[in-house]
């Protein structure tokens, strides 16, 4: 039951081969033991999440099961969860009980998922590695000294540990599909407004998007059927006709046209990365895919740009975190200045306190047209050089990262290098467009290495039948941690 | 040397919406501390904004009164304005900074020399901020949240304005304007619409001097009392050679004096940006048009109307002239006194409760329905303490008992009488689809079989009444001849009076006859028939 499809499970569950609550306790076992050593989770809380299970299980007896009614799912810290401490892997939040459910957790609860618990994550999703969370750094399955990724670093090494038969992630510049690549799993950031922000705590609202992460792109589809959907609460939230992310699996690949940029495979990509991207290429073109070469002139601006950009949001949105309503606030202050210096000093660890200082100064007077303005029109070119690519081709293949997972501290002193990492994720954020990773081989190590696959706006089902495809006809995904007894 | 002085004003007008600019919050005053604020108003994590679209309609209805659509933008941006303070939820306030939705305009003014129009630079849309409360704790300060997020429309004016008497005339013409076209309640003591004054001087010809800000003042008074000393004070330290500081003031009314606030060095960065949370806001021609249509005519405009004694005289308003359709086809004019016209247009909601009765009973008594609404419905809300949109008595009903004076049904006596009766025995004669909010008196489209419907029913209303108590007049020529003949059988001597030339005899018989008929008989008959039997 570890080790399964999504579709199985739920046969597992209508079948009665096994209880919601069951399945669950099964789950909460797994992470009660492998917790201490990966520190994927923040939050667990069995008592809540059985009593769900056993919702879950009434549902199912009467018939009036969906699909992922009985299931666990773990969801990222960052989902605002109804009764559930939602922290955000800050100290800020970490007294923070929330008496309302994010959209996405209203549509996972709606579904009768089961609540596994909240995952860990860098702190206000700033990050690549999942370290800077106050709750201490996520390890990656594959061997503990090295970093999961992240921001969605819990969520990823959860599924990869089989702690969890689904996550959910956010990703504003690569923080679900980084953390995949480098977890072995695979994770999908829709298009721009197709999944509410309502509830999904802010780091930079015009690039953060919620998705899942899963072990199968099929698994994907069927969560991102759950939380994809209008709501008038997020007014990004784009209003358009539901669809079944499943349709379009089977389709082959004959004729699909695989874009391949040439700026993905330049300085600083892995070799051994770039091997195991060439492979998956060539699986492709077996499957019948075209290889395209495209160009996306700009993408070296992308990091530049997106380090003014969410910044510049961060520090606005991470305002409200201020000690005065709610959250961490400092035991002594001398006034009301003195409060708000305190409060924030303690409560915002580096990281978030460096991108709150680099969005300040940005939107500064005088500096907010040499940065601010200038980054939005660099985004703009971004996109175009989508629009272009994508007149050529049906999706855009490459790395997801440039490297397979580096060690816990490795870059823990040299942000730049840290958010070097992003490079060929971020473009898509910056350009709303929908992107995914799957695992497609491993390097040294025996780390996993992730394959990019990024689409037109709303092409979330063709990139979903590209990646199922592809994984019909290989296995890494089905791959499991070594060390990780099942 | 004599000195120029240069005024102008920024207004927050707070929009007349049952709830917030960006969540469904309620704006209801006077609530006990944060009761009216809800996830969105206090800023939890995750919470996004939404615009309300009153709020934005309102926005467009003054930009139509203030300049037409010319001066609505239609692509217009919210931006964020980034600072701490205890009772500003988010860390920042929704506002609109580079891209306001009205840009433009003008308000006329009546001064000393003259007509004359002050420009506007701007309105935008924005929220309002909590409140802190530092009087009822030790040590510390509450915060009520009660507010926040309310919406506000901030009207900026140019520095058109060359005394304190001409910012009094601009605020108040500003502060007509807002209620009669219905987005604002005007109500100064609960903060509804309040002023800061930027206020600067200058040698005549010379550039613009530095200019300080006086902020929150919610009084006319106030507001000129707080120009008054802000201008000694800076010709004073100008006079002594020293110069302005630009900063921001505090009029403190008990000393009645400015004082600072904050200067320049101290203002904040507000660090403004387009606010990721929010599209742009976009405005379509057909909004606008169904806003325009919606609205009614301005207010000089409409006392303009009912004082036209003549067609002509208003036509010259072709936009508007199909809203009054039965003039339009009858070229009748309201002709009513200048006193009489001052007075129903003075408030939006007695020109329309007029307006809507005249509908009813014909443009050719209006005068008859002026008389009522000045007259007897007035005195009534006034000894009830109630304004004209909670009247018991509706426009249409009001319509239907001046109908059955006019067609000679009731006597005025009768009628005064019978008002008394629907006075105070309200009953629901009116369909309430009549009394949409926010415009409580829709305009009138030929289709509509509502006003009539209305009307039909307050007839039989007002019919059931008359019949039920008997208070039809009599007009029947034979059957009052017959009753002057009873009284003047009974009376010989007052009717010998009057043949002698005692003209007060004559009034003594009226009396008599309606005495007998419990003052239905219909007085002119009356007049004629006594006149006639006597003459003999």
């Amino acid at each position: 039951m570890l080790n399964v499809s999504l579709k199985e499970l739920s046969a597992a569950l209508a079948q009665k081969k096994i209880s919601s609550a069951e399945l669950t306790q099964l789950f909460l076992d797994r992470t009660s033991r492998l917790n201490g050593a990966l520190n994927a989770f923040i939050t667990v809380e069995a008592e809540k999440s059985l009593a769900q299970a056993r919702v879950a299980d009434e549902r199912i007896a009467k018939d009036d099961a969906k699909p992922l009614t009985g299931i666990p799912v773990a969801h990222k810290d960052i989902f605002i969860t109804k009764g559930w401490r939602t922290t955000c892997g800050s100290k800020m939040l970490s007294n923070f009980v929330s008496p309302y459910d994010a959209h996405v957790i209203e549509r996972f609860n709606e579904a009768g998922a089961v609540i596994l618990g909240k995952t860990n994550m860098d702190e206000f999703a700033m990050g690549s590695s999942s370290e800077t969370s106050f709750y201490g750094p996520v390890k990656n399955p594959w061997d503990r000294a090295y970093v999961p990724g992240g921001s969605s670093g819990g969520s990823a090494a959860a599924v990869a540990a089989r702690m969890t038969p689904a996550a959910t992630g956010t990703d504003t510049g690569g923080s679900i599909r980084q953390p995949a690549a480098l977890s072995g799993v695979s994770g999908l950031k829709p298009t721009y407004g197709l999944v509410s922000r309502y509830g999904m705590i802010a780091f930079a609202s015009s690039l953060d998007q919620g998705g899942p992460m899963a072990k199968s792109a099929e698994d994907l589809a069927l969560l991102l059927n759950v939380m994809a959907g209008f709501d008038a609460r997020d007014s990004t939230s784009v209003e358009r006709a539901t669809e079944d992310y499943r349709r379009e699996l089977d389709r082959p690949l004959a004729g699909l046209r695989v874009g391949v940029p040439r700026e993905h495979f330049g300085e600083g990509l892995a070799a051994e990365v770039g091997r195991a991207v060439e492979a998956a290429l060539s699986e492709l073109e077996k499957l019948g895919a075209k290889r395209v070469p495209v160009v996306l002139p700009n993408s070296g601006l992308s990091v530049p740009a997106y380090y003014v950009i969410a910044p510049a949001e961060a520090s606005s949105n991470l305002s409200r975190f201020d000690g005065v309503r709610y959250g961490h606030r400092a035991k002594e202050y001398r006034d009301l200045a003195d409060m708000y210096f305190r409060t924030r000093a303690e409560g915002f660890g580096a990281e978030v306190r460096r991108r709150i200082l680099i969005g300040t100064y940005v939107l500064s007077h005088g500096y907010y047209d040499a940065y601010y303005l200038k980054a939005q029109k660099i985004r703009r070119l971004i996109a175009d050089d989508f629009v272009a690519a994508f007149k050529q081709c049906d999706v855009i293949v490459g790395p997801t990262a440039p490297t397979v997972a580096f060690k816990i501290g490795a870059k823990a002193a040299d942000p730049v290098q840290m958010y070097l990492n992003d490079i060929y994720t971020i473009p898509a954020n910056l350009a709303g467009l929908p992107a995914m990773s799957i695992p497609c081989g491993f390097g040294a190590g025996n780390l996993p290495v992730g394959l990019h696959i990024v689409g037109n706006y709303f092409a979330e089902a063709k990139m979903l039948n590209v990646a199922h495809q592809y994984q019909k006809a290989t296995d890494w995904h089905k791959r499991a941690p070594a060390g990780i007894h099942l | 040397m004599n000195w120029e002085i240069v005024i102008g004003l920024e207004t927050h007008a707070q929009l007349s919406t049952a709830s917030k600019m960006f969540s469904g919050g309620s704006t209801a005053f006077g609530a006990p501390p944060n009761t009216q604020a809800n996830a969105v108003d206090i800023a939890l994590p995750g919470v996004l904004p939404v615009a309300n679209r009153g709020a934005v309609e309102r926005a467009i209805r003054f930009g139509l009164a203030v300049g037409g659509e010319r001066v609505i933008n239609r692509r217009s941006v919210f931006a964020r304005k980034n600072y701490f303070y205890p009772d500003l939820p988010k860390g920042y306030q929704i506002s609109q900074y580079e891209l306001p939705i009205v840009k433009g305009g003008e308000i006329r003014i009546l001064t000393k020399g003259g007509e004359k129009a002050i420009r506007l630079t701007r309105a935008h849309l924005e929220e309002d901020a909590g409140k802190s409360l530092h009087e009822a704790f030790q040590d510390m300060s509450g915060i009520d949240l009660n507010r926040a997020g309310v919406p506000l429309l901030e009207i900026v004016s140019e520095p058109d304005m060359r005394s304190a008497e001409e910012a009094v005339a601009y605020a108040k013409a500003l502060h007509a304007l807002v209620r009669w076209i219905d987005i604002c309640d005007g109500n100064m003591q609960e903060g509804s619409f309040r002023c800061d004054a930027n206020v600067s001087v200058r040698r005549p010809g010379a550039p613009l001097g530095t200019r300080t800000e006086i902020k929150n003042l919610n009084s006319f008074r106030f507001l000129e009392r707080a120009i008054g000393f802000e201008v000694k004070r800076q010709i004073e330290i100008l006079e002594d050679g020293g110069k302005i500081v630009q900063e921001t003031r505090l009029y403190d009314p008990d000393k009645d004096e400015t004082r600072s606030m904050r200067t320049k060095e101290e203002a904040h960065d507000y660090r403004y940006f387009p606010d990721p949370d929010l599209l742009p806001l976009e405005v379509s021609e057909e909004w606008i048009s169904k806003i325009k249509e919606s609205m009614w005519p301005l207010q000089e405009q409409v006392m303009a109307r009912f004082l036209a004694k003549s067609y002509e005289e208003y036509a010259a308003w072709e936009d508007k002239i199909d809203m009054w359709v039965n003039e339009a086809a009858n070229q009748v004019v309201y002709g009513l006194s200048e006193q009489d016209a001052k007075e129903l247009s003075s408030d939006l909601d007695r020109a329309r409760y007029f307006q809507r009765t005249v509908e009813l009973v014909g443009v050719q008594h209006a005068k008859l329905c002026a008389n009522w609404i000045l007259g007897d419905l007035a005195a009534a809300l006034n000894k009830a303490g109630k304004d004209i949109p909670q009247s018991p008595v509706s426009p249409e009903q009001l319509g239907a008992l001046i109908k059955r004076v006019v067609d000679g049904t009731i006597s005025g006596k009768i009628a005064k009488e019978l008002f008394d009766t629907m006075w105070t025995e309200p009953k629901p004669f009116v369909p309430q689809e009549d009394y949409p909010n926010p415009v409580r008196y829709p305009r009138r489209q030929e289709s509509d079989i509502p006003p009539n419907l209305a009307l039909l029913m307050s007839l039989q209303g007002v019919d059931e009444i008359i019949e039920k108590r008997g208070l039809k007049q009599i007009s029947d020529a034979e059957e009052i001849e017959k009753i002057v003949d009873q009284v003047l059988a009974a009376n010989a001597k007052q009717a010998e009076d009057y043949r002698a030339g005692k003209e007060k005899a004559f009034n003594s018989l009226v009396g008599q006859v309606m005495k007998a008929t419990q003052g239905k008989a219909n007085p002119a008959q009356v007049n004629e028939i006594l006149k006639r039997k006597l003459a003999h």
